[in-house]
């Protein structure tokens, strides 16, 4: 099929950028969407042209690099999947599609279509993790048991892979399902229980201070994951912060 | 504690329970009005009692006032924030595609909402807190001092087509502004999606049957006088 | 005696490792805080390494080109962690585990490491536990286990189809804690591009900025590699687009030998190619092998009926289907090894069975399963005389169940409902056993200089099993490279903070950044991917799932001549001192043409079959066997360690000899 790309081009992150228009052509159904940017990176060198930096890695829809917003959708039109998942199969010849960088005052955009998520990284050293020393001098695995439905629970929030999707969605650019995500990984757990009042308050902090956006429960984020993350880990970090709040 | 409420979370928080206090009030403000259908008298014993009971007027009016005020700051306040949140807009956004007009457009249901409260403050309020607190007419009676007051100036009032006509009007802005306050106020409060789901659907009834419920007291009144 | 000195310590395999502990060298808090160490890399290996090195109180710089930890390429694997923590009581044991591993790699890794491996390996358990990690419970709140490729216990853990995943954000957090405390200085979207020698040692890297471009020198008393593996040599693999060998690579042109480059595992349940723009391979658990039947058509008017879209896979009766590996393999079947699976893939598809347009496919069939379970549903629940629909209808939740995100992957990609028709599959290069030397202390022949991971050579021999990748790399970091390192580092607690501004800095600098400009200056023809393309064709064909001897012969001059044309005409866009995905491609690509041609040459020397290495010359003539692969134990129990000499043609073999004490070598038999 042929289609009409329009696509954010900018130089670096002090330059101003626009949206340029591109045409490419023969691109198979069975392609990915990243390999049809490939084609068109491919076109471009050809032809003298710079490439479209994006940032794409496993491009099998794990490691969360990839990070595009496509026909005014995280990750395009497709459901529970990542962009370098999304299939050229979802458009028909001759469609116009806008590509945009994933947008928030959080994540600025570094070049084209690349942006940078380091404050998703900050906000997890302000306290993802439990303080337990990596000597492997701990007790043994199983000395205690956790019941296999906060087990699961804690996996399903676990599962967040940290591409930002639900920032880019959010009209409010909200953090609030990727914190609540990791908040309630650790709450679930006993595990977590120790540093639970300090991690919530100190990760909240530190979301706050990214510049995020506050969350309005329009719930755009939890149709957009990729990893299909619950709005109930929001309401889950809401009542940690509440806990957290009163017993200090 | 002062730290909470200045969080993003905070702020969640409050503007729930400010969600919560006003819709607990809009359901007794509606089961007043209702009363007007059914029973003139009634409606006149109810609004007195209302009007003159000092913890209605002198602690609930008061938190209540606070709380309308409370609810339309913080929310400029957010909207400002989450604007902010991202300074060069998206050319192409498809929100429709995973969230519902009304939750992507509180800021202006609520704007409806707050131009009716102007209005319905001008109509109601004003004149009630003239007569009482200015001229010192505390009696609630009309004029010639046979009966209340309070359904003559309520019936008068829904005479102008017009002002019927906002009325309705803001009912359904209040009815899309529930549509998702409802159910949102409680998912910011922290309460999980086990209950939700049952509140969900409590939510919905509450948003449309309250504001129908208004409208069609108002046109009651419009066609019976 | 060989040059090679792997410093295995004396006396019995089981005391190795807790007598060398007792006797290191230590060094104490205070001096650790004066030294610094360098890591390459984050994945389980380098991040477990970080968090653990910044903990015990040295100053760690972390390096990836990923623009977080949390990315690197770990985080795919699928099924599962290893650990000899017989909680199934199903006999496990450290000494099993070291014997499957070794077994597995079909005798060619080294005694000791691996059984180091299998005795730390309960020890991760317990660490991930604490860290959080969600692994899979059964309903009393205990760890679960699952059984994986061919092995007679249970001893695999998982966290749903994500143990990497989850693993490597274990890894992640504890560095986040590190990070958090000033310990780990965390450079992300960077790429080392060299390393910096100082009187023989390794002192420093030279690393790119990747989003400015600027060339910064970072210096430290002790350098640790842990990129990762060379798959991507291949062009199409399972690796990550960004997965390179640049760090093994550039280490190896400055003194560290490279062990056994042509041990490359590949992965016969990956989903099939389908077209020339594929710019890489995804993978299907292996699980998928416990309940699927493989097959081709019989008959070849079938195969061109099924290509041309005539006739549909499920139109075919039981016996115009041929189920090579039930056919061939008797006794394990659909489960054979994967060596073993994806050369009879190839065998069937070489012949001219493959069932798609490429003709590179075969079919992963779940009908069996789905009756089976069906019928074993229905009787169950006590549904009497239950319709084939219903059957099927039960045995389909049951499938499921088991496999749903695989078959709902499956479908994304594919666009066939895989309940409905049979899977298509195809083998893809997935993991490098080979990596750089190391001895046991996982320093390389650079002294000062470590390799751990999938980046070193070390446990896996010629062939890994499922499930033992993860294992490796936490050992490594969390529990084997932190005692081993601090032992070197002991002489080192006088020597301050090491300059940047030696002349050996300044050199390393210096060839970094001309080998950049060249690049962007060079007016080419041809894209890089253009030449990675080219590679990948060549290594796929003649260095793939099997080789002979006139293959990679071709093979290294092909390479030669591609790698001459590459430094003619190869064009990249841009410059040097902003973000440029390409230049970084170029000088990826330009380390893997030359390791390329020392993977041919490798695999041209050892004239034997073993696990991954699969050489047409070494096969069993006659008996049972006939056609399988044949391992020579006498003329070929060496481990192939490369020593560069300027081209890559011209390297130098070190053999550093396999001595097996404590287990029997063994023809490995799955008829």
């Amino acid at each position: 099929m042929n289609l009409t790309l329009k696509i954010w081009r900018q130089k670096d992150s002090k330059t101003k950028g626009q949206m340029v228009d591109y045409k490419v052509t023969d691109i198979s159904e069975h392609m990915s969407f990243l390999e049809m940017m490939d084609v068109l990176n491919e076109q471009l060198i050809n032809t003298g042209e710079e490439p479209v930096a994006f940032d794409h890695d496993c491009r099998e829809g794990i490691c969360g690099m990839c990070s595009m917003y496509i026909n005014g959708e995280a990750h395009g039109p497709d459901r529970g999947v990542t962009t370098c998942q999304l299939h050229m199969r979802m458009f028909k010849d001759g469609d116009t599609i806008t590509i945009e960088p994933f947008r928030a005052k959080a994540f600025p955009v570094i070049k084209d279509l690349v942006v940078d998520r380091s404050s998703f990284d900050r906000i997890q050293h302000a306290g993802g993790y439990i303080s337990v020393n990596t000597s492997g001098n701990t007790q043994d695995a199983n000395a205690t048991p956790i019941s296999k439905h906060d087990a699961d629970e804690a996996m399903d929030a676990a599962t967040c892979i940290g591409c930002g999707a639900c920032v880019a969605t959010c009209k409010n650019s909200s953090a609030m399902l990727f914190v609540g995500a990791k908040v309630s990984q650790y709450a679930l757990l006993p595990q977590g229980q120790v540093e639970a009042t300090d991690r919530v308050k100190n990760m909240v902090a530190q979301m706050d201070l990214e510049g995020f956006g506050n969350c309005s429960n329009t719930g755009a984020c939890e149709i957009e994951c990729p990893k299909g993350i619950s709005l109930e880990n929001i309401a889950r970090m809401n009542r940690e912060l509440l806990k957290a709040t009163f017993k200090s | 504690m002062s730290k909470f409420f200045t969080s993003s979370i905070g702020r969640k928080y409050a503007m729930a329970l400010s969600a919560l206090f006003l819709m607990f009030f809009l359901l007794q403000h509606f089961a007043i009005n209702i009363l007007s259908v059914f029973s003139p008298n009634a409606f006149n014993e109810a609004s007195h009692f209302m009007g003159t009971f000092w913890v209605i007027q002198y602690v609930m009016q008061p938190i209540l006032i606070f709380g309308v005020m409370y609810h339309f700051i913080m929310g400029f306040i957010l909207e400002i924030k989450n604007r902010n949140a991202r300074v060069v807009k998206y050319a192409k956004n498809n929100g429709s595609a995973n969230s519902s007009w009304m939750s992507r457009n509180m800021i202006y249901s609520g704007l409806a909402i707050l131009g009716f409260l102007v209005l319905h403050f001008i109509d109601f309020w004003i004149p009630e807190i003239n007569t009482k607190y200015i001229q010192g007419d505390m009696s609630g009676l009309l004029a010639d001092g046979e009966g209340y007051r309070y359904y003559e100036e309520l019936t008068h009032k829904f005479v102008n087509p017009l002002r019927v006509g906002a009325y309705v009007l803001a009912f359904v802005f209040l009815s899309l502004h529930l549509m998702h306050g409802f159910s949102s106020a409680f998912q910011s409060s922290g309460v999980s999606s086990m209950r939700k789901e049952k509140l969900q659907a409590f939510g919905k009834a509450y948003a449309i049957i309250i504001p129908l419920g208004f409208i069609l007291i108002a046109l009651f009144h419009h066609f019976n006088h | 005696m060989s040059v090679l000195d792997s410093k295995v310590p004396k006396g019995p395999l089981k005391n190795k490792w807790t007598d060398y502990k007792n006797h290191i060298d230590l060094v104490n808090p205070a001096n650790k805080r004066n030294i610094d160490v360098i890591v390459v890399g984050t994945g389980l290996a380098g991040g477990s390494a970080c968090a653990t090195l910044a903990e015990l109180g040295y100053n760690v710089k972390a390096f990836a080109y990923q623009d977080s930890p949390r990315r690197a390429h770990s985080i795919a694997a699928q099924g599962g962690i290893n650990a000899a923590k017989n909680y199934q009581g199903d006999g496990d044991s450290t000494y099993r585990l070291f014997y499957d591993t070794v077994k597995g790699g079909d005798y060619r890794s080294r005694e000791a490491n691996v059984y180091r491996l299998a005795e730390v390996s309960a020890n991760i358990i317990d660490q991930c536990v604490a860290q959080g990690v969600p692994f899979a419970r059964d309903y009393g709140g205990l760890l679960d286990n699952r059984s994986f490729g061919g092995v007679l216990v249970s001893r695999t853990f998982y966290a749903k189809g994500q143990t990497g995943q989850q693993l490597l954000l274990g890894a992640y957090s504890a560095m986040n804690r590190q990070i958090a405390r000033g310990k780990i200085e965390m450079h992300n979207r960077h790429e080392m591009l060299d390393v910096v020698k100082v009187d023989g040692k390794a002192r420093g890297i030279i690393a790119r900025n990747l989003i400015t471009g600027e060339i910064e020198r970072h210096s430290a008393h002790a350098v640790v590699i842990a990129s990762g593996g060379y798959g991507n040599v291949f062009f199409l693999s399972t690796n990550a687009m960004g997965s390179n060998v640049s760090a093994g690579w550039k280490i190896h042109k400055k003194g560290a030998f490279f062990a056994n480059p042509c041990y490359t595992q590949i992965h016969p349940t990956c989903i099939p190619r389908s077209g020339d723009y594929q710019s890489k391979l995804t993978l299907m658990s292996e699980s998928l092998r416990n309940d699927g039947r493989i097959w081709v058509p019989k008959n070849m008017e079938d195969v061109m009926a099924i290509r041309e879209g005539r006739k549909k896979p499920t139109d075919l009766s039981e016996d115009e289907r041929d189920y090579y590996l039930e056919r061939r393999y008797p006794a394990f079947g659909n489960l054979v090894p994967r060596d073993v699976a994806s050369r009879a893939a190839k065998e069937r598809c070489d012949a001219g069975y493959g069932v798609n347009a490429t003709g590179e496919a075969v079919y992963l069939d779940f009908a069996s399963a789905i009756t089976r379970y069906g019928t074993e549903q229905a009787k169950i629940q006590n549904i009497k005389n239950a319709s084939e629909a219903k059957i099927y209808e039960l045995g389909q939740a049951i499938v499921e169940a088991k496999y749903g995100n695989l078959f709902q992957m499956y479908e994304k990609i594919v666009d066939e409902n895989p309940y409905e028709t049979p899977m298509m599959i195809y083998p893809a290069v997935h993991y490098t056993m080979g990596g750089v030397w190391v001895d046991y202390n996982l320093m390389t022949t650079v002294p000062g200089l470590y390799c751990i991971g999938e980046a070193n050579f070390s446990d896996h021999g010629a062939n890994r099993l499922g499930a033992s990748a993860l294992m490796q790399g936490l050992a490594d970091g969390y529990f084997v490279l932190p005692y081993t390192i601090g032992d070197y580092l002991s002489d080192d607690i006088r020597t301050g903070k090491i300059s940047t501004d030696s002349p050996e800095f300044i050199e390393a600098e210096k060839d970094v950044r001309e080998r950049l400009e060249f690049f962007v200056t060079n007016k080419g023809e041809h894209s890089v991917d253009y030449y990675h393309k080219k590679l990948g064709k060549i290594m796929w064909d003649k260095c793939g799932m099997s080789r002979n001897e006139k293959g990679l012969k071709e093979a290294m001059a092909e390479i030669k001549a591609l790698r001459e044309d590459f430094w003619k005409n190869v064009s990249v866009p841009g410059g040097i001192n902003e973000m440029n995905p390409e230049l970084e491609k170029a000088g990826r690509v330009a380390d893997f043409i030359e390791l390329g041609e020392l993977f041919a040459k490798d695999a041209l020397t050892r004239e034997e079959s073993c696990g991954g290495h699969f050489r047409e010359e070494s096969v069993e003539l006659d008996g049972e066997q006939k056609g399988e692969a044949k391992r020579n134990d006498k003329d070929f129990a060496f481990v192939s360690a490369w020593e560069y000499k300027g081209e890559p043609a011209d390297a130098v073999l070190h053999k550093e000899e396999l001595e097996f004490n404590d287990i029997e070598l063994k023809q490995r038999s799955y008829k």
